[in-house]
This record gives C-alpha cells, structure tokens and sequence, in this order.
C-alpha cells in the first residue's frame, strides 16, 4: 500500500529530499512521485507540506535532495526563474495585488513568465474563464471579498503554460458554497491546461473531490502516497491524521 | 471620464497654470520660489517611485540631486552642449551612481536600507563640502579662487529669464511624469506593485525582484540628476552644506505626507517643501521654521491615513 519508489516521466518527482532549519528535521529524506493530473497533498499541522512547496517553488532550498518536474531538474533555479519556467503556486495567506485590477493581476504573471505580449489578452481571459472570474476583469482586487481574491490566486497560476501548479490551502476560510466552487475549478485545471495541480487542504471533502491521488506526511515523512480511496484507509494515515487508532 | 483621464486633464492644468496664469499673477520673488517648487515636484516624483510605488525608503535622492546640480554646473562651463543635453547628461551620472549605490543596498530592506543610504547622502554631502560648487574655474573641480573669476552657471539661451526659465522647469517637470507614467502604467509598474505588496508572492509570479528594484532606483536617480540640472540654472551657484543628510530626511517627510501615491502627490510635495515655508515667511510673517512642525503632525497623520487608504484603494495614478 504505502508506495515510496520513484517513477520518471510527467509530474512531480522529489529525490531524497531533507530540509533542516536549525536543529528541526521539516523534512526527512522525503522521496515523492505525483503523476499528472490532480493530486492532494495531506498531513496534520507541522508536517511538511509548505515546506515541500517551499522547496518545489524554489523558496527553501534544501540540505540534500533533488526536485524534477516532467523529468527535468529545476532543483538549482531561483524562485522567480521556475515560476517562468512553469512552477506555480499559491500562498496559504492570499497574496493576490490589492491596488491592481483582476486583470492587470493575472497579466503580470503572464508577461513575467515569458508570454507574447500580442496574445496577453486571450491568455488572461482564458485564465479568467478557469477561474471563473471573466466578468470581474476590470474590478481592482483590493475591493473583492477575500472568496474572490482566491480564485484570482488560482487564475494567476494557470495563466500561460504552466507546468506545475501548487495550491495552498486554498479553501481556508471559504464558506462550503465557495469551497464546491472551488473544486469545480480545481477539477477543472488538468482539463484545460496541461499542469500537474497538487492540492494541500485540510478540507477532506474538497481533497476527495479533486484528487486522483494523494501522498500522506507526518512529521517530515512521507508515510504514504497512492490512489486517494486507498490511501484514506491507510491504517497508518488514519492513525496519524483522521485520529482513529491504527 | 476615467479617473485617469481626469487626473491628465488637471496635470495639464495645473503645468498650464504655472506656465501662462503665475507670470501675470506673482511676482519675480513668488516665480523664483516656484521654480525652486519644481523642481523639488521632480525630486518627490523620484522618491514616490521608491516609496510608494515599490516600498524602498531611500534618502540619498537630495544627495543625487546635488551631484546632479555639480555635474550640470561642471559640463556646462567646460562644453558648450545644449542645457537640455546636459540635463540628461546628469540624469545619466546620476543613475549610475544610484545603480552603483542599490546593487549592495537593494539587499537591505526597511529602516537598513534608509541607514545605508542616508550615510551616502553624508558622504556625498562632504565629498561636495571639499570639492565645492563649480564656477567658472580650470581643473577638475571648475573652482575659481578669486570673486572676479568667478561665473554663475549657464541657462538655456530660450529661457535666460526667470519667467522662461520657469516654464522651461515645467516642460521638463512635465517630461518626467510622462516618463514616470510610462512606467507605472506597464510592465515595471505592476512589477514594482507586486514587490510593494509581497516579495515572494512577486517572485512566485516570476519577477526578478533585485532587477525591478534596481530598475525603480535608476529611474529615481535619473529623475534626481535631471532635477539637480535644473537648479543648477535656476540658482547660478549653490552652497554645498544646503544639500546635507537632513535635507535628505526633509524631503523624504515632505513625499510620506504629501501622500505621492498618485502622482499629484509630487505636485503637493513640491507646495508644502518649497511654497509653505515662504508663505509663512513673506505673507504670514512666522518663521518659516514653523512649517517644519507641521511636516512633522503631517508625517504621523499621512502614516496613520494615507497607508490605510493605499492598502483599501490601491495605489493610482
């Protein structure tokens, strides 16, 4: 059940992955391969799940380990330069521009990330649509509510060619009729762009929906990864985060 | 009308107003003082790039005015170049200085970047107290010893009287803000918006943050050369300790309260830094001193109202 083994190809691929701050293990010797598609990535509070997004987006750089994204290595690339290169992600605290409009948000990571300006406006508008946020364009973020100025995270993420895009937490703090909102977008990703989303929620409910597959962390180590019906009845990870005894 | 639109529409009124309407209106003495006004708008223009548009408090910029206004002196007695030319010949020093003064601060944020670059504005400040203002002389310096020598520096031959000269600041006033504009409204400008909010959340969509803040700290220092160019001819001469690191901390308060969130906010800056104090002075007859107090209660206030309204609103043109 619990499957630890590297396979090579598209997704996201962690080698040996270790990341110490101070005298604290965050991560310790994490190997993890998440194929295309959506996949969650679960654990209790103090696991290592931002740090391992902290890592793949370029923003830890670890003590040992290796990060390959569709099979190439990003592991020596800053963090801006990666985002270019098609690593996105969000933030667990939304960090979408307050004094730009929803669309001048979505346009900086596009021209940032090496987009055409002549085909800009398509890009943004369709990243828009994903997020369902097409009729909001013009509406400067700093007067949306904090629901909304999520979904902008997440159309900031697939705009242009992303290859890898890591959400947040992103339904913390949504009411539940944001929430289903959000997993319909989600869902939707992996249709209409061709990236890899891993998904970090506490939300199991929102994890279920998504997530093809899941890998499981406690306490810097990965203690299972497979298709999330499976992992879910994991004794381990049910002892570990759900609080039944194994 | 878009807000924008609007705010051209005065921009253009205001820099009307101060070209045809103050010549009829005032004085030789109130012209000489707006003159002196615009050419502290241009400074605050730079320092609201800075601080409002990508949140770095620099407080070298009166420092970089005042290599400007030493450079503008020093070419134009040894050459014959067009002043406009050498106003940009200045905004090119000065931006390299300014670029050579980021790179190592840029990695310093807040209150460590202020410390660094109020220490270059000292520097700067008694590098000029020995070297002195140029006036006519040989060597490197262009210092001449004796009174008789000694020569005001050049103006442009269409704008040798004030009231000429006045609109002549105003046109290159104009010119930066275009230019200030320009940015804002493209690729720098939302990069320096991502910055100003968040660093990683900027990175994570791919902006080189060292390379946009270098890019707001040349713009800010090109700004700084070309305004010192213009008072080199509106002054002829100038007293190096004027332009000492307390003028820097001045100027700085003076863009806080003027709020240069939106490019007005120079306007008003160059009003409350230039104009007030003399409106004390001539018309209320207060010392002009006075005015330094209320830069202060308006540095609280603008901290407590403008940054709330900045974070509510967003930063506009």
């Amino acid at each position: 059940m619990v499957m630890t083994g590297v396979e090579t190809g598209r997704g996201l691929h962690v080698r040996e992955l270790t990341v110490r701050f101070g005298g604290v293990t965050s991560l310790d010797d994490v190997t993890l391969a998440l194929p295309s598609g959506t996949c969650g990535l679960i654990g209790p509070n103090g696991a290592g799940k931002t740090t391992l997004f902290n890592v793949v987006s370029g923003f830890v750089t670890p003590v040992a380990g290796r990060v390959l994204v569709n099979d190439e290595d990003v592991s020596s690339m800053s963090a801006h330069r990666r985002a270019r290169w098609g690593v996105r992600r969000t933030f667990q605290t939304e960090q979408a521009i307050s004094s730009l409009s929803v669309f001048d948000n979505v346009l900086t990571v596009y021209e940032h990330a090496g987009g055409h300006r002549r085909s800009s406006r398509d890009a943004v508008m369709a990243a828009l649509e994903i997020a369902q946020l097409d009729g909001l364009a013009s509406r400067p973020v700093g007067s949306l509510g904090a629901g909304e100025r999520r979904f902008v995270e997440i159309a900031r993420a697939v705009v242009g060619s992303p290859r890898l895009i890591l959400l947040d937490e992103p339904a913390a703090g949504l009411p539940d009729e944001e929430t289903a909102r959000l997993a319909g977008v989600i869902v939707s990703i992996p249709e209409r762009v061709d990236a890899t989303v891993v998904l970090i929620d506490h939300d199991m409910s929102l994890i279920q929906t998504c997530c093809s597959v899941i890998a499981v962390l406690d306490f810097g180590r990965l203690i299972a990864t497979g298709p999330t019906a499976d992992v879910l009845r994991h004794p381990a990870v049910r002892a570990a985060y759900l609080g039944e005894a194994a | 009308m878009k807000r924008a639109t609007l705010s051209t529409i005065g921009m253009a009124g205001t820099a009307a107003a101060l070209m045809f309407a103050a010549p009829v209106l005032l004085s030789a003495f109130w012209i000489s003082v707006l003159i002196g006004a615009v050419t502290t708008v241009m400074l605050a223009l730079g320092v609201g790039v800075l601080y409002w548009r990508v949140g770095l408090v620099s407080l070298s910029q009166v420092a970089l005015f005042a290599v400007g206004m030493w450079v503008t002196m020093r070419v134009g007695f040894a050459t014959s170049l067009p002043y406009p030319l050498l106003l940009v010949v200045s905004g090119l020093v000065t931006l390299g200085i300014g670029v050579a003064i980021g790179l190592p601060a840029l990695r310093l944020r807040g209150i460590y970047l202020a410390l660094v670059t109020l220490f270059v504005a000292q520097t700067v400040s008694i590098v000029l107290g020995n070297l002195q203002f140029p006036n006519g002389g040989g060597g490197f310096s262009g210092v001449a010893t004796s009174i008789s020598d000694s020569k005001l520096a050049r103006r442009p031959s269409f704008a040798g009287a004030d009231v000429a000269y006045l609109r002549f600041a105003v046109v290159v006033a104009a010119l930066l803000f275009a230019l200030v504009w320009i940015h804002v409204r493209g690729k720098p400008g939302r990069a320096w918006a991502s910055i100003r909010q968040s660093e990683a959340a900027a990175e994570s969509a791919g902006i080189n943050i060292t390379v946009y803040k270098l890019w707001a700290f040349a713009l800010a220092s090109f700004i700084a050369g070309v305004a010192g160019g213009v008072s080199a001819g509106h002054l002829g001469s100038a007293n190096p300790t004027t332009y000492s690191a307390v003028s820097n901390i001045l100027l700085f308060a003076v863009v806080v309260i003027s709020g240069a969130v939106s490019l007005w906010g120079a306007l008003i800056a160059g009003a409350l830094k230039d104009v007030l104090p003399q409106f004390f002075d001539k018309t209320l007859h207060i010392s002009e001193r006075w005015s330094y107090i209320l830069f202060g209660v308006g540095v609280l206030a603008s901290l407590m109202l403008s940054t709330r309204a900045a974070r509510r609103k967003g930063v506009s043109w």
